[in-house]
């Protein structure tokens, strides 16, 4: 099969149908539009198709209107992100190059390899991503009406469209879980009583997130925020300053001042020097909700070695080079301690990796609850956000699976031969779900079934899981 | 000044006790002594003939009897056990009086030739030492026969003067015309052992030689178990800067080697008394009219072998005394109550811890006042430190903890934290010696011996449960402290405890765990949950699934931790059958080997309940199965009481669906 484009994002557009209700004012409806140099009656069209779709369907569900529209070359996701308000992402099917009977090479559109779930979850999160670093559009509404909303969307989705990586997307896109860094008792104890420690020697900073190896540790954030968080932290923020680290840009020791013991933290969002006065600050807003509280915060991100910690100062505090001064003098030296603290034991504590089982099988588990995701399908770097280390297409029947337990509430499991040696297991009880790909040739159902269990032994003994 | 004077006395942390010993005080008629081994006070009257009355701090009621006057009485002690009392008079003799029976007096002269009687102690409840200027004389006293025999004597060159402490019992006896080489002689029942003599250094030799460590600057003591001898060093000094007057402290290892470990630095000059109150050296100036304390554990800076000290604590004066006139006595106008004059030149200070004012008749014992401490010492891990050390200390280590924690939290929780390791350090200490003690007794039958008394639990010994209920429960509860700060202490206490590998126990979860969701901080819950930080346990299971209603994932996290205590297996099948989740209930017995055993009706019942005729059926042909399996039958026993489900189940599906599968 000889894919020659793959699909990407064709259109994107933010709108309000309540805008421009009258015949003529139709232009007023657009609230964002992208690509940006598209003739307005193109970009008027998109979203009147998107309205009739929505409203057709509503005839027919009224709570849940269509999500997605499938045409021979692309694919629609609709999302109400607030009320009225609403996203659409037009996605290209991918094309393959065929012969026809003329011996001409024609394009020919694969209509059934994009997964309507791993889009529309897509299409979801670029909202929650405006909202944490922008706030709910309402919000933008109240504050200067609709010009606000739009330069608003206009300053965010310009720069952040480009980053998706449309191509890459999978199950793992629409689970959206959290990676969490397993650690003992005692280290966890630590790590939280530094937390604490910093928390009350700093009052400003009102919550705290750890992560090692880019993955959670502890999160003082609620939990929808924090999903969102650790997104931008992990496939935007951590590969930025890591392609930065590579060119050389910043040196790795850094030495605050003569007389204090040498550390490696560094402010990943903050100053970009500690000791020029006049250097850059880099600390992003974000928009969180405490219970039903809306607060505004600066982001503050600080890293030694392997951990990163997120500090996060109430948004009205002007931040001074003296704070973070003081701020890095107290952190840097305890956090890289910590950090090879934690290195020690995680080293110690993992079993050696036996690379013949690892051929063998690959899962991604996941917990509703917790969003606590695990993929051994996915090779997670910073410099390299998406490396599948399956063939896509059994990332395909994983996403058909996954929609399939979507659509009931009961417990299953779901067992498919895929075309080449593979087999495909998927379970679920309760909350959880957990997808095995397995490689053994000639295996059978029998077989298979008992991999599985052996694995749900070995894996997932300390949780409630059903056989 | 008068407002500072207040500052002080109501700052004082060393008070004379509240019901000091009274005797007569003393006059041309009466003359007072002191026996440090028994602590008891003699007031002779007429030198005995009138009365010898003895009162001391261990008895409740005086002793008195009447000696024959035979002239003037240089000293005179009671046997331990009150039986004998031995007076001495002259210089070469001792005699002896049985208090009970016959009150004749008896006496035993020295044997030396030329000899001259120093004194006596008492070492047990029949033998007496009598030192001389050449040696030691140990006899034995038979009170029935009035008799006293030779059991050993020891001749050393010529003695200036002893110490005695009961502790052994031991005598030190300072050799040389210097006086400044001590002999300690370990008086053991019916022996006398010479241990290794040790010389105190002198700062200046003079010539020609003549005494330069007198008796009055050495006394012993035991300090933290271990028997010390303790030398006033005077210094004479011109300047403020010149180094001031010293107490050097010189340890009488059991294994009769001495040495000088500890210098306590008093810097100042003058004149000096030693008291030993809860293992504290307590010297009291009586230039300044103030004490200094000293912990010989604490605060100090090594030499070599020699340990410097400075006081743990500010110099403050003994707290006030009021004076109540003795009853009968007439009362002079304005003298009702008066106010005792501290440090008076008619004070005397006895070992360990006993003030005599002799002018006034009264003998007081020291006592320390740890609640005031706490305001003395301003740096909370040094007041940590210091309590740690000293008896009684539990209920003011528990205050200084709540203080701790309601005085705001600016920095402190360092401070929190590090007080936290060190009382849990002395709490794992406690928890091993009583497990190596209960090891030593169950292996005792066999080889060695168990250990003759159980460890004494230490007054420092702060447990969990004081910790939770006294100081953590009242914190947590507060309205005026934040959450935040409420958790960061738990987890700490938690922290430090793991620290020690203690097991924490449960209610301290259960106070982290009800003080987040007081504060809907769920999320934060799950989160220590997750990372097992919140040791599982049945209780723990179970509070989680009273919070189901409040956050749905408490369901799960409970029935996890009662998975992983593989003790829980009902549990789990009730949490599963009261969710309706009686196809997930039956998975698991089955998964668990229970298939066999479990009850049908339990599970019917459930079925029953969700309205599922399809998930009825399906549980009831499982049964119907097992039955036929378990007894080649598909019927219920009449004793599982299923008679309801069968009727249920021939009314959803008739008698046609009742044949049963084959």
């Amino acid at each position: 099969m000889d894919v020659l484009g793959a699909h990407s994002l064709v259109a994107f557009a933010v709108y309000n149908p309540r805008f421009g209700s009258n015949e003529g004012e139709e232009y007023k409806k657009l609230l964002y539009y992208y690509p940006e140099d598209v003739e307005i009656n193109e970009k008027i069209k998109t979203i009147g198709l998107c309205e009739a779709i929505v409203q057709f369907s509503r005839t027919f569900s009224r709570q849940s209107p269509a999500r997605a529209l499938h045409t021979q070359k692309n694919r629609h996701h609709f999302y109400e992100a607030e009320e009225h308000f609403w996203m659409v992402m037009v996605v290209k099917n991918p094309v393959v190059m065929k012969e026809n009977s003329e011996g001409k090479s024609v394009p020919e559109y694969q209509e059934d390899v994009l997964l309507d779930s791993v889009y529309n979850a897509v299409l979801r999160q670029t909202y929650t991503m405006f909202k944490l670093f922008k706030g709910t559009f309402g919000m933008a509404m109240e504050q200067g009406g609709v010009e606000t909303l739009k330069r608003r969307l206009q300053e965010f989705f310009s720069r952040y469209l480009l980053t998706l990586r449309l191509e890459q997307c999978d199950l793992i896109d629409t689970l959206g879980g959290i990676s969490f860094f397993p650690l003992d008792k005692m280290t966890y104890l630590k790590i939280q009583s530094f937390i604490s420690m910093v928390e009350f020697s700093f009052a400003h900073i009102q919550f705290t997130a750890f992560l090692y190896n880019e993955q959670l540790v502890w999160s003082g954030l609620e939990q929808d925020d924090m999903r969102t968080l650790f997104k931008y932290l992990t496939t935007s923020l951590f590969p930025s300053t890591i392609e930065a680290e590579l060119a050389g840009k910043e040196s790795p020791i850094h030495v605050s001042f003569p007389g204090y013991s040498q550390h490696y933290g560094r402010f990943l969002l903050g100053p970009r020097s500690l000791t020029d006065p006049n250097s850059p600050l880099r600390v992003p807003k974000i928009h969180v909700y405490i219970g039903s509280r809306h607060s505004e915060l600066h982001l503050i991100v600080y890293k030694a070695l392997s951990a990163a910690v997120c500090f996060l100062v109430d948004a009205t505090v002007v931040l001074t080079l003296d704070f973070f001064q003081r701020l890095d003098t107290l952190v840097g030296p305890q956090l890289t301690l910590l950090a090879s603290d934690i290195a020690e034991q995680y080293s110690s504590n993992r079993k050696p990796a036996s690379s013949e089982k690892d051929s063998q099988f690959k899962f991604i588990y996941f917990n509703h609850m917790n969003l606590a995701e695990k993929s051994t399908v996915h090779v997670r770097r910073a410099a390299n956000p998406s490396l599948v280390t399956v063939p896509t297409e059994l990332l395909h029947i994983l996403g058909d699976i996954n929609s399939d337990f979507a659509s009931s509430v009961e417990d299953e499991e779901v067992t498919v031969k895929a075309m080449s040696d593979y087999w495909v297991v998927g379970k679920r009880s309760d909350q959880r779900e957990l997808y095995v790909i397995l490689n053994q040739k000639n295996a059978n159902l029998i077989e298979v079934n008992e991999e599985v269990k052996k694995l749900c032994t070995t894996q997932f003994s300390n949780i409630f899981f059903l056989d | 000044m008068a407002g500072s004077e207040i500052l002080e006395q109501e700052s004082s942390y060393l008070e004379l006790c509240r019901t000091p010993v009274r005797f007569e005080e003393i006059s041309s008629v009466n003359n007072v002594f002191f026996d440090e081994a028994n602590k008891q006070v003699f007031a002779v009257r007429a030198g005995g003939a009138v009365g010898v009355v003895v009162r001391g701090l261990d008895e409740k009621q005086p002793i008195s009897f009447r000696l024959e006057d035979k002239g003037e009485i240089k000293s005179i002690k009671l046997s331990p056990g009150n039986r004998i009392v031995a007076v001495q008079r002259s210089g070469k003799s001792v005699d002896f009086c049985n208090l009970m029976g016959e009150a004749t007096e008896y006496s035993q002269e020295c044997r030396g030739r030329n000899c001259y009687v120093l004194g006596f102690c008492w070492t047990s409840p029949n033998e007496i030492v009598f030192i001389t200027d050449q040696g030691l004389e140990l006899y034995q006293v038979q009170a029935e026969k009035r008799s006293v025999k030779l059991i050993k004597s020891m001749g050393t060159s010529f003695v200036n003067w002893f110490v005695f402490s009961s502790e052994g019992p031991t005598l030190l006896l300072s050799l040389t015309p210097l006086g400044n080489v001590l002999q300690p002689v370990l008086a053991k029942v019916g022996n006398l052992v010479k241990l290794t003599k040790f010389e105190v250094e002198v700062p200046v030799i003079p010539k020609p030689p003549r005494l330069c460590l007198t008796e009055p600057d050495v006394t012993t003591a035991v300090i933290y178990g271990q028997l010390y001898v303790v030398v006033l060093r005077h210094r004479v000094r011109t300047t403020p800067s010149q180094a001031g007057s010293e107490v050097w402290l010189y340890h009488l290892s059991r294994d009769g080697h001495t040495c000088k470990i500890h210098v306590l630095q008093l810097n100042s000059t003058g004149c000096f008394a030693t008291n030993v109150v809860d293992n504290l050296v307590v010297i009291h100036h009586r230039a300044s009219k103030t004490s200094m304390v000293f912990d010989i554990q604490l605060k100090k800076v090594s030499e070599g072998p020699v340990k410097l000290h400075q006081p743990v604590l500010p110099s403050l004066p003994i707290c006030p005394f009021t004076i109540q006139p003795r009853a009968g006595a007439s009362l002079g106008a304005g003298t009702a109550v008066t106010t005792c004059e501290l440090y008076s030149t008619s004070w005397i200070v006895f070992r360990p811890d006993i003030i005599m004012d002799a002018g006034l008749g009264y003998l007081w014992s020291l006592r320390l006042r740890l609640p005031r401490i706490v305001a003395t010492l301003p740096d909370r891990l040094q007041l940590v430190d210091f309590l740690l050390l000293r008896r009684d200390c539990r209920p003011v280590l528990l205050n200084v903890c709540s203080q701790l924690l309601s005085g705001g939290q600016a920095g402190g929780l360092a401070v929190v934290s590090l007080v936290f390791d060190k009382l849990n350090s002395v709490y794992k200490e406690w928890l091993e010696a009583d497990k190596s003690d209960a090891a030593a007794l169950d292996g005792g039958a066999g080889g060695r011996p168990p250990t003759p008394h159980k460890p004494v639990r230490s007054h420092a010994v702060v447990d969990q449960w004081e910790m939770y209920t006294s100081v953590l429960v009242p914190f947590a509860e507060s309205k005026t402290i934040s959450y935040k700060f409420v958790i960061a202490v738990l987890m700490e206490y938690i922290r430090s405890l793991t620290q020690f590998h203690i097991h924490a126990q449960h209610y301290l979860y259960e106070l982290v765990i009800n003080t987040l969701v007081r504060n809907n901080a769920f999320y934060q819950l799950h989160q220590l949950l997750q990372y097992h930080v919140l040791s599982d346990s049945k209780k723990l299971a179970c509070l989680m699934l009273s919070l189901e209603s409040f956050y749905p994932p408490a369901h799960q996290l409970a029935l996890d931790m009662l998975k992983r205590l593989s003790t829980a297996n009902d549990e789990i099948v009730e949490v599963l059958l009261s969710k309706g989740r009686v196809l997930a209930a039956l998975r698991f017995v089955r998964a668990s080997g229970g298939a066999d055993i479990m009850s049908a009706r339990k599970f019917l019942e459930a079925a029953s309940h969700v309205g599922d005729s399809l998930l009825f059926f399906c549980v009831f042909k499982f049964f119907e199965q097992r039955n036929q399996r378990l007894r080649n039958s598909p019927h219920f026993n009449p004793g599982e009481h299923c008679e309801p489900f069968v009727e249920y189940f021939k009314k959803l599906f008739g008698e046609d669906d009742f044949t049963p599968l084959q």
